[in-house]
């Protein structure tokens, strides 16, 4: 309402209509692994697998492309999880000691995951329940019986309530409290003690009557709940862990605190059983850790599983986290990265087999999920498809290459399968393949590039929902760092006892911070590609089939050009291996350029047809010809006064050492050890003290305001010599006006912190012959052509040279290998300028301001990333727009029309305070999107309104339907409460198939028979978790520089004066 | 001295057409006389008083005291007019050299200093600082302004603040803060933005428009209700070559009244709750301002192939719109004609129109800044 009235523009109902057609926002998926997982579960029958999270989130895989997600409405952690098997539901236990029923629905053929019901335990029954003591009623575990229609809830009190798990009703009366056991105990054992919790509950594979209760203290009860009695009593001393009750019910294994396990027979008729059969310490003498769960599996070939995590030493290893695997005379212990939150087997699970033969192994870190094929000998792990650690290694940079030709997929992806051979046989596939995945093909191949702080530059799939990994590149192995000789070493000289296996990739340590990577830019047409790193590195890549061994050829760029006064009290630059080096199939360097000073690589292009390759820092920018090796230009962008980017970061780049890096673990591992419930309570004082904080902040907010000087930006901030972008384009650049026409010819733009622009006019050999690969020899020269000094000094984000029809130039290759529009060269080229202030477009050669848009001015906010992208239609199949897409500091994405930079739509996309989602955003060609909701996980959203990538699947699902099913339906859908500010499509209430049928039994019904057409606009996309966001990523300054506030006191005391003047001044104004 | 001259005016004859004109250089008088209804030109009276004065070879300001006593200047055909028709009936000139010219005299009431007292009096003691430095008129170039008066509730004041070409700080800080409004259902608190402090010697509290306490309601025409201190913060450096800002005073006692209302009911009672007013920039005129800040500098480089060292940076230098920078001498031009261009830039250079707007406000900073493209 507040716009100027000469810019409104009338609300023209023909371009409202076009708008809807090409622009929607939808969060559509979520890639990677997710962040803080708390539990886990598995339905053998549908073979998927759920995950909760300590947010509150409800994930659910099957095979590739079948997902789901839920959140709770309480952000609480998930801390059991449970299939009704074969039912597509899910019951959900919460740290608040709720219950939640989930299941899967279908809608219009796609299915989707809603909650349907919660329950909460009320008070002890028999008590009054305001002096019960809340803690008593807690439930500690969940076991479904009776084919998932009746759950046990053992508590911490002792007692085990029973639920009718279709409605979640307390089935009164049925409830067995600790007394009723105490009293089939032999007085010696009872000896006045309680039981203590129940600590685990284990029903029988073919005879749901009976219950297996182990309570704390070590006794193990077999319940038969219709008789209601006590079938029999094992008499346990050892504090207890976890129970495992073999296939036929004859064996039962317990694990204990102190890092045993016991197996106990329960064929034996003298009840109570004093002794167990077994009991061992595995890892002993001295004293271990506990067992945390213990699974045992019988094998059709003999012998038989037994499956522990944790019960390491205590003083040797007690800071590993493991899992260890016994068959017969074979220990393996798997020796992981991160803490082990839960793990299954999958196995059979049909009542009449005689053995559980399990197939695979399934382990959920705190960080990755880890399967291990169980049949193959050896054990090996299997690679998974989908949730990918993406932070093995801390992202630090990311970039999207869309249309990736095929024949460079092909030969990236047979580059991955040398990198890690694939297992031979189908048989140790992915076990998880529950669903079918409805969504179409991608049309097109994506390619999303995740740079690393060790170095590396992962290539993953991003074609589909599922993110999957393709190949890695290392570029360490160039540099001599002074890690890893020491690591090699270590490696070897660990015992051979326990037998420790390295599993998992997840590897947060980087040797050397100077290896990680800031900008990433890979050619599609020539597979030639550029990495830059933190230490000045810039590293020109290119594909080979072949493992090859070759030197690479260093030369160095002196960005400061004698600039004197200066001394860079940053790191060393990284020095690279000398001689022939090996390197295997796959992205083999070319050459390496070192900017010096070594400051990190701010900005990199690279241009394949001309063989150039432009690179930036916070000292300047270098123009490096790598065809011939030889440096082209040099630039330095310093401010004279400016002293800050010269000194370099203070020297927190120091390399972490092993020993370092082992104490890190330590630190890591004494917070998160310890008992579940310590943690909790834990975990309950520091919200308790959160919340006083929060109550105490508007106090404080008062005593203290923050203020903000207003203060336009002076050409001696610090930093403003950073080069922030650069971009190559061949357009009009120099103004001949005695020709008629004025040529077009080869460009370099660079754009700085401090609001200057430079352009370069370059003067490259042309090749004789068109479409010869290589440009003749010759060098390459480079002349300044135009420099523009933006009056508003804000940081150039991006630099867009449009064509005479106003759209961007294709990149290199693309036009003349008839994969784009050749450009418009005959009319007026234009130049996009977009600052972090206001987008501005600029003609050329004459360089004067054509349209403008100013962000910050109107809107408040400031740009952080944008990026040009085609806007398909929905309506019509080949109309599309090219516009500017941008995220601003605010979060919000905006998209203006190009070349007019009108504003088109807005939607609020990221948390404002989510810094490191904001730095991560990167936006595709065709008006997607991703940005890191976790150090873990990229959210994938889209703006347009015919492209985009969710999840389209469905699961065949059988269950009893009864009439409650419509009662529930009315409640309020959870995705509800994820406030993105979306107007996502919320499908109504409704019945979806009629009455109750009474013919519908379990085992007939297949999956719900609805043929409705596949239209993605009417799919409710299943959209964020919206988990709370550990914002420790990467992290620029220009990210937290406007949270600093300077504050100058000096000038306090004048202010009376001040006001004195500005009354006499009113005056006179009057 | 001053009250028996004033006595000696009622001999004066009245319905006289001729005005008797006084004209004092340093300690020399001069009389002569003026039509008061055809005054005649600026031009010619100025031509009149050097001759009269025998200074015609000195470049000179001249002043005449109104009927306050105050000193005003006479530069132009119409302060001279309005000299002329309020002499009553004597018109006072005083004339100096320009070099000597008093800068604290106009307007400050140099020839009444024995009235002071009673003016303060009747100021009820807002007193006024002498000696303001207040430069020749030609020299002048806007710095604030308060606009829109028209249309504004009174409780309101929109401040325009010119930052271009000037070298002190914008100078203020804001803060959060909760603001009371009167609203339906009665007093309601939310939250708002105020200035919290100002810079001593900034050009915010130079101009006297701004204070402590004022609330933030407008930045540029733009509402800033529910926007955060950063937002708003970024929203007025990015308009902080020439920013306007809509306050609530906090000290209400220098609205400005309009029409009949009573001083009292314009006051606090209507504080905010009013009907907003139309959220229009009237005396805002967007390509003026746009042209301004638009101005980004454009050097053009030169064309010569570069030598290994590429540490003289060459270039000529225009601005990018064909505004405001004067075309410089064409002896500036050859030194950067070292190739096919050189001819090109001096061409350019001269076929710039300078723009009128912008021959008073030069933007010193971004000229100066840019230190190695003047290294012509």
């Amino acid at each position: 309402m507040m716009k100027f009235r000469f810019r409104r523009q009338g609300a023209d109902p023909q371009r409202e209509k076009l708008k809807q057609e090409l622009f929607a926002f939808n969060k559509t998926v979520e890639h990677g692994f997710p962040n803080q997982p708390s539990a886990l579960a598995f339905d053998p029958e549908l073979r998927i697998m759920a995950i909760g999270t300590r947010s509150g989130a409800v994930k659910i895989y099957g095979a590739p492309g079948v997902e789901f997600t839920g959140l709770h409405r309480d952000a609480a952690t998930v801390t059991q999880m449970h299939f009704l098997p074969g039912q597509g539901r899910l019951l959900t236990l919460l740290d608040d000691s709720s219950l939640h029923l989930w299941e899967i629905i279908h809608h219009n053929g796609c299915a989707h995951l809603e909650e349907a019901l919660s329950f909460q335990l009320p008070g002890r029954p028999g008590f009054d329940g305001a002096s019960a003591p809340p803690s008593l009623t807690r439930v500690t575990v969940v076991l479904l019986v009776a084919a998932g229609d009746m759950a046990a809830l053992g508590t911490e009190g002792g007692s085990v309530f029973f639920l009718d798990v279709t409605t979640l009703t307390l089935l009164e009366g049925q409830t067995l409290g600790p007394d009723e056991v105490l009293r089939s105990l032999p007085d010696d054992y009872r000896c006045g003690k309680a039981l203590g919790p129940v600590e685990s509950l284990q029903g029988h594979l073919r005879d749901p009557t009976k219950i297996l209760i182990g309570y704390s203290r070590g006794l193990l009860v077999i319940w038969n709940q219709a008789a209601r009695c006590v079938d029999h009593v094992f008499l346990g001393n050892q504090q207890l862990e976890s129970l495992c009750w073999g296939r036929d019910g004859s064996t039962v294994t317990s694990s204990h605190s102190d890092g045993s396990y016991a197996v106990w027979s329960a064929d034996v008729g003298s009840s109570p059983a004093l002794q167990p059969t077994v009991a061992t310490t595995p890892y002993g003498p001295f004293p271990c850790k506990a067992i945390n769960k213990i699974l045992w599996r019988n094998c059709e070939s003999g012998g038989h599983f037994i499956i522990f995590s944790g019960g390491m030493p205590r003083a040797s290893y007690g800071d590993r986290h493991c899992v260890s695997v016994l068959r017969a005379e074979v220990l393996v212990t798997l020796d992981f990265t991160s803490r082990i939150i839960d793990f299954f087997t999958v196995h059979s699970t049909r009542p009449e087999d005689e053995f559980d033969d399990p197939q695979a192994l399934a382990v959920l870190l705190e960080e990755e999920l880890v399967v291990l094929d169980l049949q193959t000998p050896g054990w090996p792990a299997v690679p998974a498809p989908y949730l990918a650690p993406l932070h093995s290694s801390a992202i630090t940079c990311s970039a999207h290459v869309a249309n990736v030709p095929a024949k460079l997929w092909a030969r990236i992806v047979s580059a991955g399968e040398q990198q890690s051979p694939q297992p031979a046989s189908s048989a140790s596939s992915w076990p998880i393949t529950g669903g079918r995945n409805l969504a179409q093909e991608p049309s097109q191949r994506g390619l999303l590039l995740t740079g690393h702080e060790d170095g590396t530059v992962r290539f993953w799939d991003a074609s589909g929902v599922a993110l999957r990994p393709l190949y890695k590149l290392s570029t360490a192995g160039l540099f001599q760092t002074d890690c890893e000789h020491a690591d090699s070493l270590a490696q070897a000289a660990e015992d051979d006892w326990p037998p420790f296996r390295k599993v998992g990739c997840f590897d947060p340590y980087s040797d050397d911070p100077r290896l990680g990577v800031q900008k990433v830019s890979l050619c599609k047409y020539t597979a030639q590609m550029v990495v830059a790193g933190t230490a000045g590195q810039v590293l020109v890549l290119e594909l080979s089939d072949v493992p090859s061994e070759h030197a690479v050829s260093v030369a160095s760029v002196d960005l400061l050009q004698d600039r004197e006064g200066f001394t860079w009290k940053g790191h060393e630059r990284l020095s690279p291996r000398a001689g022939l080096l090996p390197w295997a199939a796959g992205f083999q360097p070319r050459v390496l350029v070192q900017c010096l000073p070594p400051a990190a690589v701010t900005a990199v292009t690279l241009h394949t047809e001309w063989g150039l390759v432009a690179f930036g820092t916070s000292h300047g920018f270098g123009l490096f010809d790598y065809q011939r090796k030889s440096p082209v230009l040099a630039r330095c962008t310093l401010h004279p006064n400016d002293s800050l980017a010269m000194e370099g970061p203070l020297s927190r780049v120091k390399s972490l050492k092993k020993s370092l890096r082992q104490s890190f673990r330590r630190i890591r591992k004494s917070r998160v050890s310890g008992k579940k419930r310590a943690a909790n309570a834990n975990s309950k004082l520091q919200e308790a003290n959160a919340q006083l904080a929060e109550q105490a902040c508007p106090h404080d907010v008062e005593m203290t305001p923050v203020q903000r000087r207003i203060e336009p930006r002076s050409a001696d901030d610090s930093l403003s010599g950073v080069v922030r972008c650069l971009y190559f384009a061949d357009t009009f650049l120099r103004d001949e006006l005695c020709l008629a026409a004025a040529h077009h010819g080869p460009t370099m733009w660079a754009g700085t912190n401090s609001g200057s622009v430079f352009a370069y006019a370059l003067e490259v050999p042309v090749a004789a012959a068109a479409g010869s690969e290589k440009r003749p020899e010759g060098a390459v020269e480079a002349v300044l052509g135009k420099e523009v000094q933006l009056m508003h000094r804000a940081p150039v984000v991006a630099i867009a040279v449009l064509d005479g029809r106003g759209r961007p130039l294709p990149e290199p290759y693309e036009a003349s290998r008839d994969l784009a529009q050749a450009p418009d060269m005959q009319g007026g080229h234009a130049v996009l300028i977009a600052s972090e202030e206001q987008f501005k477009v600029f003609t050329l050669p004459k360089v004067s301001a054509k349209t403008k848009f100013k962000l910050t001015a109107h809107e408040g906010c400031r740009v952080r990333k944008v990026a040009l992208a085609t806007f398909a239609s929905v309506a019509c199949e080949d109309y599309a727009e090219t516009c500017l897409a941008c995220l601003t500091n605010l979060g919000d994405v905006h998209v203006f029309s190009v070349p007019g930079l009108r504003p088109q739509v807005h939607y609020s996309c990221i948390r404002k305070e989510d810094i490191s989602g904001i730095a991560s955003c990167v936006f595709t060609r065709h008006g997607q999107g991703f940005y890191l909701i976790s150090p873990s996980e990229f959210e994938r959203f889209s703006l347009s309104a015919r492209n985009i990538t969710e999840p389209l699947c469905s699961l065949d699902i059988s269950w009893p339907r009864n009439a409650t099913r419509a009662s529930y339906r009315l409640r309020e859908s959870p995705k509800l409460s994820q406030a993105n500010g979306t107007p996502s499509i919320i499908l109504a209430p409704q019945s979806c198939d009629g009455s109750p049928d009474p013919a519908h039994s379990k085992g007939t019904d297949t999956s719900e028979p609805l043929e409705a057409v596949l239209s993605p606009m009417s799919v409710d996309s299943a959209t964020s978790a919206d988990t709370t966001l550990d914002t420790t990523g990467d992290v620029t300054v220009e990210d937290v520089k406007d949270f600093l506030s300077s504050s100058e006191e000096s000038e306090k005391n004048l202010r009376n004066l001040a006001e004195d003047e500005a009354r006499a001044c009113a005056i006179l104004i009057k | 001295m001053n009250r028996s001259f004033h006595k000696s005016q009622t001999l004066r004859c009245y319905n006289c057409s001729a005005v008797e004109v006084k004209s004092k250089f340093g300690a020399e008088f001069r009389r002569f006389s003026l039509d008061r209804h055809k005054p005649g030109r600026f031009e010619d009276f100025y031509k009149l008083v050097v001759h009269t004065h025998r200074i015609s070879n000195s470049d000179v300001t001249i002043g005449y005291a109104d009927v306050h006593g105050d000193l005003l200047p006479i530069n132009n055909d119409d302060n001279f007019c309005k000299a002329v028709s309020s002499a009553n009936p004597l018109l006072r000139v005083f004339i100096q050299k320009r070099e000597e010219a008093d800068h604290y005299s106009f307007g400050a009431g140099t020839l009444s200093r024995k009235k002071k007292v009673l003016v303060a009096l009747r100021d009820e003691g807002l007193r006024r600082r002498a000696h303001l430095a207040i430069s020749m008129p030609h020299d002048f170039r806007p710095v604030s302004s308060v606009i829109d008066v028209d249309i504004l509730p009174e409780t309101h004041r929109r401040v325009r603040l010119y930052r271009h070409g000037c070298e002190k700080p914008l100078g203020f800080y804001i803060r959060d803060g909760i603001s009371v409004r009167v609203t339906p259902h009665g007093l309601e608190k939310v939250p708002g933005i105020f200035i919290s402090r100002m810079v001593p010697g900034g050009l915010a509290e130079s101009t006297g428009l701004l204070a402590v306490n004022d609330e933030v309601l407008e930045v540029n025409g733009i509402e800033v209700a529910g926007k955060t201190l950063d937002q708003v913060t970024d929203m007025m450096i990015a308009n902080s070559h020439n920013l306007i800002v809509t306050v609530k005073p906090a000290n209400q006692r220098n609205n400005v009244v309009r029409g009949s209302r009573a001083p009292s009911s314009a006051g606090q009672s209507s504080d905010g709750a009013g009907p907003p007013a139309a959220h229009v920039l009237q005396n805002f005129h967007p390509d003026e301002v746009e042209s301004d800040e638009d101005a980004d500098i454009v050097i053009e480089g030169a064309a010569a192939p570069p030598a290994p060292t590429r540490g003289a940076p060459p270039g000529g230098l225009t601005r990018a719109n064909g505004t405001g920078l004067v075309p410089r001498p064409p002896r500036d031009a050859p030194l950067n004609s070292s190739g096919r261009e050189g001819g090109g830039l001096h061409r350019m250079l001269s076929a710039l129109q300078p723009d009128p707007r912008h021959s008073l406000v030069l933007p010193r900073g971004g000229v100066e800044e840019h230190g190695p493209a003047l290294t012509l």
